[in-house]
Parts: structure tokens; C-alpha cells; sequence
């Protein structure tokens, strides 16, 4: 669909207007939009909104082998996609001019600024790095995508952790984030790009402009900071002649930004981590409120009490007795006794089954093979739940000796213990051997 | 917008069709198939009630009923396209008129509805005018109040134009014109140089231009201003200064998510400055 053209009396309108300091959304004319970092529930998901701007950033990571003229380094992708859900006008799968110089200057911001050491994201020299993938998505246009861009790769980044890896000889072994915490990337610093849109040939100057001011701007000014005020990248576009006192003082005016808006995200990022050590509601599973009309809800259904306790004695009166069971306890081994029908115990064979698993050790591998050989889904089935079933054969045996757990469960434990042997030793086994490539 | 809207339970069964009486007020998802009351079954629970006594039974009265925005017909079924409320209105002869009330920001042309055109382009006799449909409304240079051959109206491109849609259905380029069936241009036309354009949701629009509509009245009470309104969500405001055009633009498009009595202190708080 085309875009929306502009009026002539809005143009005259807001020319006029900027003329007279004012903005259409009541700001100041170096008032930056209210920035709002929001986090999805895995780690390096963000959505940043910038006034009505809102860009979706996820970070993703894979080992690959490297580049070779630079073998030690891990390598960074960026990729700003502006969907049509953004703005109408919007092509998919073109890449429009706007989009590549978009797309240039973010990568020009965060990879050439080295503002992630990417010598840390290398496992093996020439053979294993790490890529970073950057995917940001523009949800809504409403002017400024670059800062709001910016902004959202760099929380993205800061927020992702990757999976930890470690190296012993040949063998790279990769672990699962219940094996070992995922580290986060090591990150320098945060370049964050802040534009300064110019009017009537740089006479006057607004930060921060939304959709409608850049459509009448003459010209563009992206200034990329980190917050030590070092300049990252500079971009000019719009043909328009600047001075040199103006740029000084659109650097000025970045610097200031750039503390700001550093200082949001750092407290956003500490925020979350607190939220999520707490265990509490974190990222955009916090936005799900209730009382509205897209929230699960459930009617409460109104149960008359008023004489359940007659009810239940008449019910209990009137029950037959149960059937008596004469139970004959049977001695195992001293000191324990089994009441009832049930499986085999095993207690007596407990000092055996911790022989077996001390001497396991090489042998595991065998068994562990063997069965998944005998019973391919099986195996595969029990390999998934096994973290939360049986994590570790200690556990079960700390079930198996209270005495408050009600017979039947002790049963079913047991057979786990005896059946599901081999596959309880899934988890130490999940973790991928991963021998490099060559 | 946060008013909590009780759904009833029945709409996750789906399959069953709904009274539209009964649902009247709620909200209704696409899918969901309505029952008019001629439709009703006489036996089912509650219809007979409802039903009023006739003479003859044996002989149904047959009732006209339109189906506005948001329902269609399919055979003997009416479905919900839309998701909104469920509105209805009485008429004299008794059926009225249903539809549904939705949020919604894209416009898709009404025959009769007046819009807010922006003029893209000259071309021969006609002007191409976008109203923020799906495609460009085609405007003849003779449609405006006193022209003739000779006597071309002055349009420009980028000007905007306040007119009515005489043809606007989903197969044909809709059609504007600046005058009204006697030829005179109604408060239609082209829309001066200044002022200022911003665009609401259609939702607000309705509201505004609603007969008794609060909000304009103690808008006008604020400053002296012009104002437009395009069915298309877009609405043109000027007033003395900027300040005050800012002001009042700001002040309408607040007026959708505020509830009255935010929206009389806000006025009152502008009064006094």
C-alpha cells in the first residue's frame, strides 16, 4: 500500500510550529520520547518503545567456523527488518534504500564501535566461534528507528546469555543451561545512536523527531555515544550544510541523551534479574492483566454449603464398612517391614545397588547404549523427563526412606529406581560431546 | 477502553448459535453466529416468553433487518465478521438495524460517507484524492460548486478536500464529489491552507459526530475554531494560534480513552489558563 501523503497545510503547519518551538506532541525541543525496555521471558528478547515507536529485538547465538583472515574471532550480525505491521508503507521482503541505510548504520554503530569483544565469543582458534545473530523488528513506525534500534540491540545484547562451553583437548562440550548458568556476553560498552533532525537549511533543530517531523525535515544528524562521550559513529544525510559549532553542540546535546538513556537500560536490565531471581512475573508475562476481555477467566460457580456436613454424615452412616484387610508384615531384613501387597522391596538390596553404581562408571556407557538400541523411543521418552523425574539417584532413595509417603508412591519409585536405572543417568549423559570438526 | 466486558461463557462454545438479542451490548468474536428473534426457536428455553402473542401463528410477519458493519449474511445464518460490541437500533417497523461496534483505524470507503481527501496527483479531468482506503478515490474537476469548463476549480496537489463518497463499492474506484444533489457545495470543497490534520480512530470519529455529542460543545466553549470531520478518521482543527490548534488536536485525540469526568477536568483545567 502507498504511504499516506502529506498535506500541504500539514506541512505549513508544522514548519510554523517548529518555528515557534512547539511540537506536535507538546515536547521541547530537545526532549527525547519516554523510552520503555520491556523483556520477553528468555533471555535476550526485548521491546524497546520509544513514544509510539516500538522495535522488537531477539539475540540468538550457533557455532559456526570462523572467518579466516580473522580466525580468532566470534562473528556479530545485525538484521533490522521493518515489517508492514510497522506502517503500511512498508514492502515486505524489499530491501528499501531507507531499510540498507538503516541496516549500515546499526552495524556501523555496534560492530565497528567493537563495542562487544568478539575475541571472547572464539572456542576453538580457526575452528568453533560463536555467531551472534541480532534480529530486530519494527512493530510500530512512528519516526526515529534508528535510536529506538539502536537502543534495542544493545538491551538485547546485554540481556542475552549464551550457552557455556568449555574445551579439554579436542573435545568442545557444550552445557544445557540446567548443567551450568549461560554467561553473558562481555560488553564494553553501549554505543546508542540519538538523531537530531534539522529544518530551513539547520536553522532549527529537534531531537527525537516522530514520523510527521521527519517527513518535512531538511536534514538528519545521527550521533552514535557511548556514555564515557566517546563518538561511535557520526552520519550526516540530507544534504545540509552544518557548522561546525552545530555538530558541537548536537554532540553535546548526545552526550547528555546517551547518560540518560544508558542509565534506563542499566536500571531495566537490574530490574529484570531481580524480578527473575525472585522468581517473580518477568517480561511480557507481567502485561498479562486480568479483567480484560483477552485474559483466561474463570466463573466462579456457586456451590450451596449450607448442609454438607448432614449430607456427609448421612453418606458415611449409610456407607458399608470396608472390607477389613488382615495384613500380614513381612520382615525383609531387620529393622524394616512390608504391610500389604506391593512389589518386591528392595531395601535389603540398597547397599548392592550403591555398589553397582560406584563401580559403574566406564560401564554405564554400555548400558546406556544397549538400551537405546533395544528401545529407540523409549529411551528418548525417559532421556526428556529424566531431569525432573529422577535427576540424580540420591534423590530417590531419600523418597524411599520416609515414612510418611503412602505405600503406593514408594512403589512406583522403586520401580523406577530398578527399571529406569540407565536412564536416570540421561542428564550426565546429555550433556553434547561435541568433538571439533577437523 | 478498560471497562471490564463480561464474555459470556456460551461464546467458547462456538458451534450454537447465540440470540443477538441476548448478546446485545457484548462482545462478539468473527465466527460467532447470531440468531435474530424471528429465528428464535419457539421451544427453547426461554423463547417461548419472549415470543409475543399473535392472531394468526400459522402466518410469520415478515420484518426488515440490516445487517450493518461487522455482520454478514450467509444463507439463512448471520455471522460476526468483526469483533466489538453488538449494537442494535429500533426502527418503526420492528426488525432495526444490527451491528458491531469495533476499534478499528482503517478506513474502507461508504457510499455517502464525507471524508478528508488528500489530493496525489493531477491527471486530465479527474483529481486521484487519497481518503486512506484501500486504493485512491477519483474527484472530477466538474464535481465542485460553480465549475464549469471553463471555470476550473483551483486545486493544487497536496490540498485537502472535504467531500462524499457517490460511488463506493468493493469493485469499482470510489468516486468523490465536492457538491450535493442540488449542486451546491454544502460546507464541501477544498479546505484552506492552514489548520491542522491528524488522524483518530473511526470509533472516534462516530463519537464526535454523534448528534448530541458532549465533547464538541465544550470544545467550542474553549476557543473559537474550525473543525472537520472525514468519516475516514481525519480530522482538520484550526484556531486562532498554534498553540491553541495543538492544543485542541491533543485534546481530541485524548478524548477516546478518557471517561467524562477526566474530560470536564481537563476542560475546566484549560478554561482557567
Amino acid at each position: 500500500m502507498k504511504e499516506t501523503p502529506l498535506s500541504n497545510c500539514e506541512r505549513r503547519f508544522l514548519l510554523r510550529a517548529i518555528e515557534e518551538k512547539k511540537r506536535l506532541d507538546g515536547r521541547q525541543t530537545y526532549d527525547y520520547r519516554n523510552v520503555k525496555i520491556s523483556f520477553g521471558t528468555d533471555y535476550g528478547c526485548c521491546i524497546v518503545e520509544l513514544g509510539k515507536t516500538r522495535v522488537l529485538g531477539q539475540v540468538s547465538c550457533e557455532l559456526v567456523s570462523p572467518k579466516l583472515n580473522r580466525a580468532t574471532e566470534g562473528i556479530l550480525f545485525f538484521n533490522l527488518e521493518l515489517s508492514q505491521m510497522a506502517a503500511p508503507a512498508f514492502e515486505p521482503g524489499r530491501q528499501s534504500d531507507l531499510l540498507v541505510k538503516l541496516n549500515r548504520l546499526l552495524e556501523r554503530c555496534l560492530r565497528n564501535s567493537k563495542c562487544i569483544d568478539t575475541e571472547s565469543l572464539c572456542v576453538v582458534a580457526g575452528e568453533k566461534v560463536w555467531q551472534i545473530r541480532v534480529d530486530l523488528h519494527l512493530l510500530n513506525h512512528d519516526g526515529n528507528i534508528i535510536d529506538a534500534a539502536s537502543i534495542a540491540a544493545i538491551v538485547a545484547l546485554c540481556h542475552f546469555r549464551r550457552p557455556d562451553v568449555s574445551v579439554q583437548g579436542d573435545e568442545v562440550t557444550l552445557y544445557t543451561p540446567e548443567e551450568r548458568d549461560p554467561v553473558p556476553l562481555s560488553i564494553h560498552h553501549m554505543p546508542i545512536c540519538v538523531s537530531f533532525a534539522f529544518f530551513q537549511q539547520g536553522t532549527y533543530l529537534l531531537v527525537d523527531p516522530n514520523e510527521r517531523e521527519e517527513r518535512v525535515m531538511d536534514g538528519l544528524l545521527v550521533i552514535a555515544m557511548n556514555k564515557h562521550r566517546e563518538i561511535c559513529t557520526i552520519q550526516s544525510s540530507g544534504g545540509i550544510m552544518l557548522l561546525k559549532d552545530q555538530v558541537l553542540r548536537c554532540s553535546k546535546i548526545a552526550g547528555v541523551k546517551v547518560a540518560e538513556i544508558t542509565e534506563l537500560i542499566q536500571k531495566a536490565l537490574e530490574n529484570d534479574q531481580k524480578v527473575r531471581k525472585e522468581g517473580g512475573k518477568f517480561g511480557f508475562a507481567e502485561s498479562i492483566a486480568n479483567q480484560r476481555i483477552t485474559a483466561f477467566k474463570m466463573e466462579k460457580a456457586p456451590i450451596d454449603t449450607s448442609d454438607v456436613e448432614e449430607k456427609a454424615e448421612g453418606i458415611i452412616a449409610e456407607a458399608e464398612p470396608p472390607a477389613e484387610v488382615v495384613s500380614k508384615p513381612v520382615l525383609w531384613t531387620p529393622g524394616t517391614a512390608q504391610i500389604g501387597e506391593g512389589i518386591e522391596n528392595s531395601w535389603g538390596n540398597l547397599e548392592d545397588s550403591e555398589k553397582e553404581e560406584e563401580e559403574g562408571g566406564d560401564d554405564e556407557a554400555i548400558i546406556l547404549d544397549s538400551i537405546k538400541m533395544e528401545t529407540g523411543e523409549v529411551s528418548d521418552i525417559g532421556n526428556q523427563d529424566a531431569p525432573i523425574v529422577l535427576s540424580d539417584s540420591e534423590e530417590e532413595e531419600m523418597i524411599i526412606l520416609e515414612p510418611d509417603k503412602n505405600p503406593k508412591k514408594i512403589r512406583t519409585q522403586t520401580v523406577n529406581t530398578k527399571q529406569e536405572k540407565a536412564p536416570s543417568k540421561k542428564p550426565v549423559k546429555k550433556r553434547k560431546k561435541k568433538r571439533a570438526a577437523n | 477502553m478498560a471497562e471490564a466486558v463480561p464474555v459470556a461463557a456460551e461464546s467458547f462454545a462456538g458451534c450454537r448459535a447465540r440470540a443477538a438479542r441476548t448478546v446485545l451490548g457484548q462482545v462478539v468474536l468473527p465466527g460467532d453466529e447470531l440468531l435474530l428473534p424471528e429465528q428464535e426457536d419457539p421451544e427453547g428455553p426461554g423463547g417461548a416468553g419472549e415470543r409475543p402473542l399473535r392472531l394468526n401463528p400459522g402466518t410469520r410477519t415478515r420484518v426488515r433487518v440490516v445487517c450493518g458493519p461487522g455482520l454478514r449474511r450467509c444463507g439463512n445464518r448471520l455471522l460476526v465478521t468483526k469483533c466489538g460490541r453488538l449494537r442494535h437500533k429500533e426502527s418503526g417497523s420492528g426488525g432495526g438495524v444490527y451491528w458491531v461496534d469495533s476499534q478499528q483505524k482503517r478506513y474502507v470507503p461508504v457510499k455517502g460517507d464525507h471524508v478528508i481527501g488528500i489530493v496525489t496527483a493531477k491527471s486530465g479531468d479527474i483529481f486521484k484524492v487519497d481518503v486512506g482506503g484501500s486504493e485512491p478515490a477519483s474527484l472530477s474537476y466538474l464535481a465542485f460548486e460553480g465549475a464549469t469548463k471553463r471555470n476550473r476549480p483551483n486545486v493544487q496537489v497536496g490540498d485537502l478536500i472535504y467531500g462524499q463518497f457517490v460511488v463506493a463499492n468493493k469493485d469499482m474506484e470510489p468516486e468523490m464529489v465536492c457538491i450535493d444533489s442540488c449542486g451546491r457545495a454544502n460546507g464541501m470543497g477544498v479546505i484552506g491552507q492552514d489548520g491542522l490534520l491528524f488522524k483518530v480512530t473511526l470509533g472516534l470519529i462516530r463519537k464526535l459526530l454523534a448528534p448530541d455529542c458532549e465533547i464538541i460543545q465544550e470544545v467550542g466553549k474553549l476557543y473559537p475554531l474550525e473543525i472537520v470531520f472525514g468519516m475516514n478518521g481525519r480530522i482538520w482543527v484550526k484556531a486562532k494560534t498554534i498553540q491553541q490548534t495543538l492544543i485542541l488536536a491533543n485534546i481530541l485525540e485524548a478524548c477516546e480513552h478518557m471517561t467524562t469526568d477526566q474530560r470536564k477536568q481537563i476542560f475546566s483545567r484549560l478554561a482557567e489558563t
